[in-house]
């Protein structure tokens, strides 16, 4: 028996304060995204004609979308590097991926002046090739699929021998029982196609996400204008992506009164320092090959965000990481981990409303209340929607206790 | 042949659909190569005196954006506030100062969309809601917008607006380069309204020797540049004028279409798709690799429940 087989539905009851704390923060921010969609943009955020894209294009967008690396660099690992110590993460960073990407394509329509046409870019004839963010919401809309089909086998784990429709439905059980160990057979037959797809497909589309705003080379800070951009980003979200299933995993550990996967966590740890190690040189390569280290004592705004979001947040985080009692210290390992998912999430944000410097920049962008409500509100909505699931599906491995007993 | 408001009518109507034609059959102006048929408008900024008919024309003609009461363009007052085009003005006219002269002599320059020969915008839309025309003109289909206004942040000019207070079908906004009347062979509304004949329209290249004329006949009276010309690729929009063109509120830019930094990256990443296949290909080598070494099939029973 492998340790993936040891994976179940979380026994903990379901409400507890701190949910609904959660509860209230999502409803409040679904508030302000009602209003939003039924008042429009301007009567919930302070987006403007020089700054149009705004918290929730930095945040729950390409923050999201990065923050979801783990699903693709844990499924690389353990799939393609074959690193089976890894298994018992898998399941929790896939469902975050899955779940990650669903609340960025429901937070980018908020965001979406005609979020009914977001369905247009998959019509042939509107394809735009030279449009990097066609490619960016091609690749997402994709690996959107990919993920989803990469989380069947766990809904099957679940039903298979236990179909039981109710009412006149319960005819249906054997077929729809028959039908699920076929996808269950069929699946796990070619599912390593899909898991490289996931991981190409990311490579393309975290990587594009950084070429979105070398389209605007006069409007953006030199600090963030660099072609090697589309690289930084792929770099900072591969290098993300271990931090966030540490964060999630001891997250989720200290909610259901667990001990934190330390066995797991510690050596999954020792491979960011490596990933960020290249983004810090490179990132440093590049400042220095561009000259652009002339602006790291000037007196603005995206200057102190560089210092923010890459001296303190990237490189301090770095060389915790890179300390073997940081990394076996649960502690010191979830703040080392928090530390560079603040970086990531600021470093977005900067590149999308901070360094951009509009030509005519008369009305500064500070995002409203409105929008920072609806932001916190996704990432409540999200944490209550992975709480459901880790109830009802085999996503978590089995408490210590019970492992004992199997 | 130069157009001002005067002459265009006699001479242009009668050619002008004949020319639009021919343009449209043959050219494909998708990459925006081909533009010595297309037209444009020669701005002298220093014949402008800030009348503010050319806003007025506008409202007039663009009869989907918000009516405007007279009092409103005839108020000159607001020239001095710095505007820029809004979801409700597809042009405005601002006041500068010559801040070399003594006597601080006003400069006026109007704005609109440059309709540029290589748009931003155009590369950047992710449905193809801008197009290219054979006339110039760099129009925006709002059918086809989903709203993301990427566009806004591409342009190096800062032109398209957005209808922010529209709850349902907002649009981008902005400058047609009055599209349904150059194709009709009329002029652009406000080239027709402007009584100091600031603005020339006319096909771009001829627009560009007269330019050049200008600037030679009166050293003096011109800084010697012809913004536009070459400006992210070349405008539809040509501007002269007698103090440094930042001073009266148009951005400093290079020569390079802004498109040109990021198509590169876009097409080399997808070169006959083979940079993602070949990594596809790669990662399945390691993928067999990695688990041949462990003696393991690559099935993915971590997912897939054993």
């Amino acid at each position: 028996m492998s340790a993936h087989d040891t994976a179940a539905p979380v026994d903990t009851p379901f409400f507890t304060r701190g949910v609904m704390l959660l509860c209230a923060v999502m409803v409040t921010g679904i508030g302000f995204g009602l209003y939003r969609m039924l008042f429009s943009l301007a009567a919930v955020t302070n987006l403007n004609d020089q700054y149009p894209l705004g918290l929730w294009i930095g945040i729950d967008v390409a923050s999201g979308v990065a923050l979801a690396a783990g699903g693709f660099t844990t499924g690389a690992l353990v799939y393609i590097f074959n690193r089976e110590q890894f298994h018992a993460i898998i399941r929790p960073a896939l469902l975050t991926a899955m779940f990650g990407y669903t609340f960025v394509a429901i937070g980018l329509l908020f965001d979406l002046g005609r979020w009914y046409n977001v369905w247009h870019p998959v019509i042939p004839f509107m394809w735009q090739g030279n449009s990097v963010l066609f490619e960016v919401g091609i690749c997402v809309v994709i690996y959107l699929n990919v993920l989803y089909i990469e989380f069947v086998p766990i809904v099957t784990e679940r039903f298979i021998g236990r179909v039981n429709l109710p009412g006149f439905l319960a005819r249906l059980n054997d077929p729809v029982d028959l039908a699920l160990r076929f996808m269950d057979y069929f699946l796990g037959k070619i599912m390593f196609l899909f898991i490289i797809a996931g991981v190409v497909l990311s490579c393309l589309h975290q990587s594009s996400l950084g070429t979105l705003m070398v389209i605007a080379p006069y409007k953006m800070h030199p600090l963030y204008f660099s072609y090697l951009s589309p690289l930084f980003f792929l770099l900072s979200a591969m290098s993300v992506g271990f931090p966030m299933v540490i964060f999630e995993s001891m997250l989720a550990a200290r909610s259901f009164g667990r001990k934190p996967e330390m066995q797991v966590l510690t050596p999954l740890a020792r491979y960011v320092p490596w990933l960020l190690g290249i983004y810090i040189a490179l990132k440093i390569g590049d400042m220095l090959y561009r000259g652009t280290y002339v602006y790291l004592f000037e007196n603005t705004l995206p200057v102190g965000m560089f210092w923010l979001e890459f001296g303190l947040l990237t490189v301090l985080p770095f060389f915790l990481f890179l300390s073997p009692d940081v990394r076996r210290s649960p502690g010191w390992l979830f703040t080392a981990a928090l530390m560079y998912i603040c970086g990531v999430i600021l470093n977005r944000s900067t590149v999308f409303f901070i360094a951009y410097q509009p030509v005519y920049g008369e009305n500064a962008y500070i995002p409203a209340v409105g929008e920072f409500a609806l932001t916190i509100g996704l990432i409540a909505a999200l944490m209550l929607v992975y709480r459901i699931f880790v109830t009802l599906f085999p996503v978590l491995p089995l408490k210590e206790a019970e492992h004992g007993g199997h | 042949m130069i157009h001002t408001r005067r002459t265009f009518l006699k001479q242009f109507s009668g050619t002008a659909g004949l020319i639009l034609m021919g343009s449209r059959a043959q050219a494909d102006v998708s990459n925006g190569q081909d533009h010595s048929k297309s037209f444009g408008v020669l701005v002298d900024t220093t014949l402008c005196v800030g009348c503010r008919s050319c806003e007025q024309a506008c409202n007039e003609v663009n009869t989907d954006l918000p009516r405007k009461p007279l009092a409103h363009f005839k108020a000159l007052s607001i020239l001095d506030e710095k505007r820029r085009m809004d979801y409700s003005t597809y042009t405005v006219v601002n006041r500068y100062y010559d801040i070399q002269e003594a006597e601080q002599k006003p400069v006026f320059a109007k704005f609109q969309c440059m309709h540029c020969l290589r748009p931003a915008c155009k590369s950047a839309c992710i449905v193809g809601a801008f197009s290219s025309e054979a006339t110039g003109a760099v129009q925006y289909d709002s059918w086809k917008c989903i709203g993301c206004r990427y566009c806004m942040a591409a342009c190096p000019f800062q032109v398209p607006a957005y209808e922010y207070r529209n709850a349902f079908t907002p649009k981008v906004r902005k400058c047609t380069f009055c599209q349904p009347r150059i194709s009709a062979g009329e002029l652009p509304a406000c080239v027709q309204a402007c009584p100091m004949e600031v603005m020339t329209f006319g096909p771009r290249e001829e627009l560009l020797r007269e330019a050049r004329a200008k600037l030679a006949a009166f050293p003096e009276r011109y800084v010697q540049h012809i913004y536009g010309e070459n400006e992210v690729g070349g405008t539809s929009w040509l501007y002269l004028a007698s103090v440094p063109f930042e001073q009266i509120g148009l951005p400093k830019l290079g020569y390079h279409p802004t498109p040109g930094y990021t198509e590169p990256i876009q097409h080399a990443i997808f070169k006959y798709f083979l940079p993602p296949l070949g990594l596809y290909s790669l990662l399945g080598g390691l993928m067999w690799f990695f688990n041949k070494r462990k003696n393991k099939t690559p099935d993915c029973k971590g997912i897939h429940a054993a």
